[in-house]
This record gives C-alpha cells, sequence and structure tokens, in this order.
C-alpha cells in the first residue's frame, strides 16, 4: 500500500456508482416531480420546482401501512431470533445429535420458493383462520430468515474459544446459564445481523403479503405500494414518495449498521 | 459426529474427572456416560423450538403443497376440504399447457442471462474495487443500496423509467435519435425490460461475495507474479480468476437459486405479460394461485413441486461443490 493511489480511479468508481444508483435518483427526482409535469414525454432530469405533494399524499394514505410493517418486522426479529440462537447454540457447542443432517435441511430449506411456501400458508390458513392476520404474517416472513439465522449463529459459534465454555462449567454455570450468560453476550455480533436481516425481508416481503394478507384491515407497506400502482397509475409522484419512504429503513440500516450488512451477504457463501 | 462429541463431552466434564478416571476407570465411566446422556439430551432441549418450527411452518405447508398438487382444488374444495384425488392429472395438465414451452423457456432465458451479467459485472467491479483507492469503500457500500432496498421500490421504480411515454430510458433513447420501445407492453421486450431490472438487482450480491474472496486471496500470490514481471491481464486470468473458482461456483449456484424464485419483479412491471411474453415458471405458478380472479391452486401447486424440484437438482449440484471445495 506504499504506491500512490491514483485520483482517476475514484473518478471512475464515482462515476460507475452514480450510474448504478441512477434508479434510486429517479425513485426520488419523480417523487418531487409535480404530478402534471409527469406526463411530459421529455421528463425533467432535475426537481427544478420540488413540489412535497406526492409525499403529503402517500403520508395520508399510507401510514398505517407503514405501522403494520414496522410491527410485522419487529414481531420477525423477536421469533428468529428466539428460535434461532438456542438452536445455533445446539449445534455449535452441545454437538446436536444429527447436526450435520439439520444443516443439510437447512440449506434445503433455503432454496424453497417462497410462492410455494405462499400456498401451503394459505392452504393451512384458511382452515385455521389466519389469512389476513399480522400474526399468519410475522410467522410466514420469518420462513425467510430463521434458516439463515441458525446458520449464521452456529457459524460464529463454532468459533467461541472452547476456554470460555469451559470455565463458565466450571464456574458450576448449566447448559441454561452458559447460553444466557456467555455464549448470547460474545455472539451481540451475529444477533445484530440477523435481526437487521430478518427486519429488512420481513419489510421487503411482497409474495407473502400479496397472498396471505390481500384483504386484510392491516396491510403491510409493500401491498400498500402494489394496490397503489393499481388503483393510482396518474399519481407516480405519490406512488415513488411510497418507494422513497419504504426504502428508509435500508438506507437508515446501511449507514449505522453497513459491517452486519457485509457479514450477512457473505455469510454461508464464503469461508475464511 | 459421535467421536467429537465424547471427546467434547470428555474435556467438558472437567480436569477433576480425567483425574480420578486414571485413578479407578469403572465407575467414572459409567457417570461418563450417564453425563452424556443428559448432555444429548440439553442439546436435544435447545433444538427443540427450530425442530418444531421446522415441522409445523416448513414440513407441513410443503406437504399440504404437495397434498394440493394430487387434489383437484377449486375455491369450494378449499373451505370444505373435500376435494377429488387425482393423482398426477394435474401435472399432466401443466406439462401439456400452451404455457408450458414458453414459461420453461423464459425461466431458461431469464435465469442464465441474468446470472451471467449479474456475474460478469460483479466481478469486474470486485477486481475494480478491489484495487483500494480513495473513497473504494464508501462507494463500495453504496453499491448494496439496490440489493437492500424491497423489492416491490426497485420493481415499481423500473416500471416507470420504461414506461413508453413517460419514461427516461425513451427519452434518452429518442435524444440519441432512436425510436420509442415499448419496453413492458411489446411482447418481443418485456422479457429483455425484466431481465435488465433483475441484473440490476442482483449485481450487488455478486460483487459483495466475489469481493470477500478476492480478500481471501493471499497477497504474496500478487506479489510473486509483480516479480514474474506478469501484466494485470495475464494476473487476472492466471491468478485472481483460477483462485475464485470456488467462490465463483458457489455464487452462481446461489444466483440460480434467487433467480429461479424471483416473482415479485416480473409480477409488478409486467405480470408476466404481455400474454405469456415474460412468464417463468415462479410467476406462472403464483398467477395461477393468486393472479387471477380464479384460483387455481392444484396446477400452481404442480408447478411449485417441479420448482422445488430444478432448485434441489441445483442444491445438489451446489453442496457437492461445497464438499469438493473443503477437500482440496
Amino acid at each position: 500500500m506504499t504506491r500512490r493511489r491514483p485520483w482517476w480511479k475514484t473518478a471512475i468508481g464515482i462515476v460507475l456508482t452514480a450510474f448504478m444508483l441512477f434508479p434510486v435518483y429517479w425513485m426520488v427526482n419523480v417523487s418531487l416531480t409535480d404530478a402534471g409535469d409527469l406526463r411530459r414525454s421529455d421528463p425533467s432530469w432535475f426537481p427544478s420546482a420540488p413540489t412535497f405533494d406526492g409525499y403529503t399524499a402517500a403520508l395520508a394514505d399510507q401510514l398505517p401501512s407503514l405501522g403494520t410493517s414496522l410491527l410485522i418486522g419487529l414481531g420477525c426479529i423477536a421469533l428468529t431470533v428466539v428460535i434461532a440462537a438456542p438452536a445455533g447454540y445446539a449445534l455449535a457447542i452441545l454437538n446436536l445429535r444429527g447436526g450435520r443432517s439439520l444443516n443439510f435441511l437447512l440449506l434445503v430449506a433455503q432454496m424453497v420458493p417462497a410462492v410455494v411456501m405462499a400456498m401451503g400458508f394459505y392452504a393451512i390458513y384458511v382452515r385455521l383462520g389466519l389469512l389476513n392476520t399480522v400474526w399468519g404474517l410475522i410467522v410466514a416472513d420469518s420462513t425467510i430468515a430463521v434458516p439463515f439465522g441458525v446458520l449464521l449463529y452456529s457459524t460464529f459459534m463454532m468459533g467461541i474459544p472452547r476456554e470460555l465454555i469451559h470455565a463458565a462449567r466450571m464456574d458450576g454455570a448449566g447448559a441454561w446459564r452458559t447460553f444466557t450468560q456467555v455464549v448470547l453476550p460474545v455472539s451481540r455480533n451475529s444477533t445484530l445481523t440477523v435481526s437487521l436481516f430478518a427486519f429488512l425481508w420481513a419489510w421487503s416481503d411482497f409474495i407473502f403479503a400479496s397472498t396471505l394478507n390481500r384483504s386484510g384491515e392491516f396491510i403491510p407497506i409493500t401491498l400498500g405500494i402494489y394496490q397503489y400502482i393499481g388503483n393510482n397509475t396518474t399519481q407516480w409522484n405519490a406512488i415513488m414518495a411510497t418507494a422513497v419512504v419504504a426504502s428508509l429503513p435500508a438506507a437508515i440500516l446501511l449507514v449505522v449498521a453497513q459491517r452486519y450488512v457485509a457479514a450477512g451477504v457473505t455469510a454461508g457463501a464464503v469461508k475464511d | 459426529m459421535t467421536t467429537t462429541s465424547a471427546t467434547v463431552s470428555e474435556r467438558a466434564s472437567g480436569g477433576s474427572a480425567a483425574d480420578s478416571s486414571s485413578a479407578a476407570p469403572a465407575r467414572p465411566r459409567r457417570r461418563r456416560r450417564v453425563a452424556h446422556a443428559a448432555r444429548r439430551w440439553t442439546a436435544f432441549g435447545f433444538a427443540a423450538p427450530l425442530l418444531a418450527y421446522l415441522l409445523v411452518f416448513y414440513a407441513y405447508p410443503l406437504w399440504r403443497n404437495i397434498d394440493l398438487s394430487v387434489h383437484d382444488y377449486n375455491v369450494r374444495a378449499f373451505v370444505q376440504g373435500n376435494a377429488e384425488f387425482v393423482g398426477f392429472d394435474k401435472f399432466v395438465e401443466v406439462f401439456t399447457a400452451d404455457s408450458f414451452p414458453t414459461a420453461l423457456l423464459n425461466t431458461a432465458v431469464f435465469t442464465l442471462v441474468s446470472i451471467a451479467f449479474q456475474y460478469g459485472i460483479g466481478l469486474a467491479l470486485a477486481v475494480f474495487f478491489h484495487s483500494s483507492f480513495r473513497l473504494s469503500g464508501v462507494l463500495r457500500a453504496l453499491f448494496l443500496v439496490p440489493w437492500l432496498l424491497p423489492l416491490i421500490v426497485s420493481s415499481s421504480t423500473w416500471a416507470w423509467m420504461l414506461n413508453s411515454d413517460h419514461g427516461i430510458i425513451n427519452s434518452v433513447l429518442e435524444a440519441f435519435g432512436g425510436s420509442q420501445i415499448n419496453w413492458l407492453t411489446s411482447p418481443d421486450t418485456a422479457l429483455t425490460a425484466v431481465i435488465i431490472a433483475n441484473i440490476w438487482l442482483g449485481i450487488p450480491f455478486n460483487l459483495v461475495i466475489l469481493y470477500a474472496g478476492l480478500q481471501n486471496i493471499p497477497s504474496e500470490v500478487y506479489e510473486a507474479a509483480a516479480l514474474d514481471g506478469v501484466t494485470p491481464w495475464q494476473r487476472f486470468w492466471r491468478i485472481t480468476f483460477p483462485l475464485l473458482r470456488s467462490v465463483s461456483g458457489i455464487t452462481l449456484l446461489l444466483g440460480f437459486i434467487y433467480t429461479l424464485k424471483v416473482v415479485d419483479v416480473i409480477w409488478v412491471m409486467t405480470t408476466g405479460g404481455p400474454g405469456d411474453a415474460s412468464l417463468t415458471l415462479s410467476v406462472w405458478s403464483y398467477r395461477e394461485a393468486f393472479g387471477t380472479g380464479q384460483p387455481d391452486f392444484s396446477p400452481a401447486a404442480a408447478i411449485g413441486n417441479l420448482l422445488i424440484v430444478i432448485a434441489l437438482v441445483f442444491g445438489f449440484v451446489h453442496l457437492r461443490l461445497q464438499r469438493n471445495g473443503d477437500k482440496s
């Protein structure tokens, strides 16, 4: 790294990034454009006369669905962590019998298309009366995150020094105390990564929302946008304003937790 | 598996037990066996929520899905639960449907073209960002944005950008003397349009994984190559690319499995249309079950089961590759 870092590479990097992020810019641009100007055949490249009409309309219509999505995201985090963390502990530290087969099942589970799960859940929920409920959607959304969470936890816990576990045992801690007092605190970063993805996936889910919660009283934001497009194809500024608002959690998490995002993407795919 | 757990439990039972076992071998061994069984049940106890969860929320929905595909379910039978058993009739119905060859071909084109471009562009960007320059970290983080946005947000943005009359893409094309393209409404371009959007969505994932793979290549390899005076071109093809082989395999297979599942992007942009022009197997399954006013769950479930089989076949290839990678 003693070589000089050339500026021209930074310049190319900025151009490439700008090109890549153009659709995101365009979403913001359209969200600030007056509805009348959207119908021009040469759209303007900058919000020369920015208006917040789109946002006013979006917030008036979509505020409840933002709340619903927030609730579903948080419920999904809780369910995922409660199930995945102990399972990771059993796999990585307690040497669960048949652990290899379980790992294999979890890998296979991640390959099942969401549309298949959606049909299965629909068939079950019809009978149980769980269609169009927030709880039903939390459970369905968690199926995206739980296998990922278990694999992430067990990979991390595998690396916890055995001496730490033994020391706790020597002090007379049972398996449960070792788990809550030693393993969980040490695995804090894994919990953050798992929570982050559980939230983002639940927040972004469209397939489960559009199948299991089609006529619910409380619809999540993704379905809100979809219905908005259907009912309201003239007001693309309001649709894009809703899209901008729906993107905020991702943007915030990327800024404050970029490390955990990158850790989650590479987990399972790249081994050190 | 059993040997490792035995040694671990031996170590875990602490120094005192190990000492006494050398003095009096018979009794502690039994005690150890009891402790071993107890530890097994403890491990099972911690995994029990997951096992119950997998049974109720994975195995059971999948079972219901198979059940749907071998019965003739309509909405009434759905509620009453008295659908007629029809064996493989629904599968035959799917395989002989007019949409089947189209959907199969579209699925192949959609997945293969998408992952080829995602991988190629992702790899080029990973190599570019790996040469760390000022701001490279920040710019790399920004590249993650498309991957983190809800798919419905990205797909509706692309739908508006590709709009025939008011979209920015046609506006740019026309400024350069091109003519208007009906991206989403013409059968000739609908599949291309959704592929473009899907490539854009997949680049960040490929970039991040391949970048991590590049970081695992020891810098000594490059230093040795630099002493031998290789050109950057040779350095890429003779060193970087071969050393990325296992990471590349995994990236491509994960990309394949993800792309096979895609519904949201296509559904929001074209609903598989016009006609069947951008219909893939996943979208077809979704359309049959939930996309029309009249849900037709049995053929949809049959298509779904076909998708699982395809995903599993490639999944096994993935696991085989991973295992071979471990050996080497």
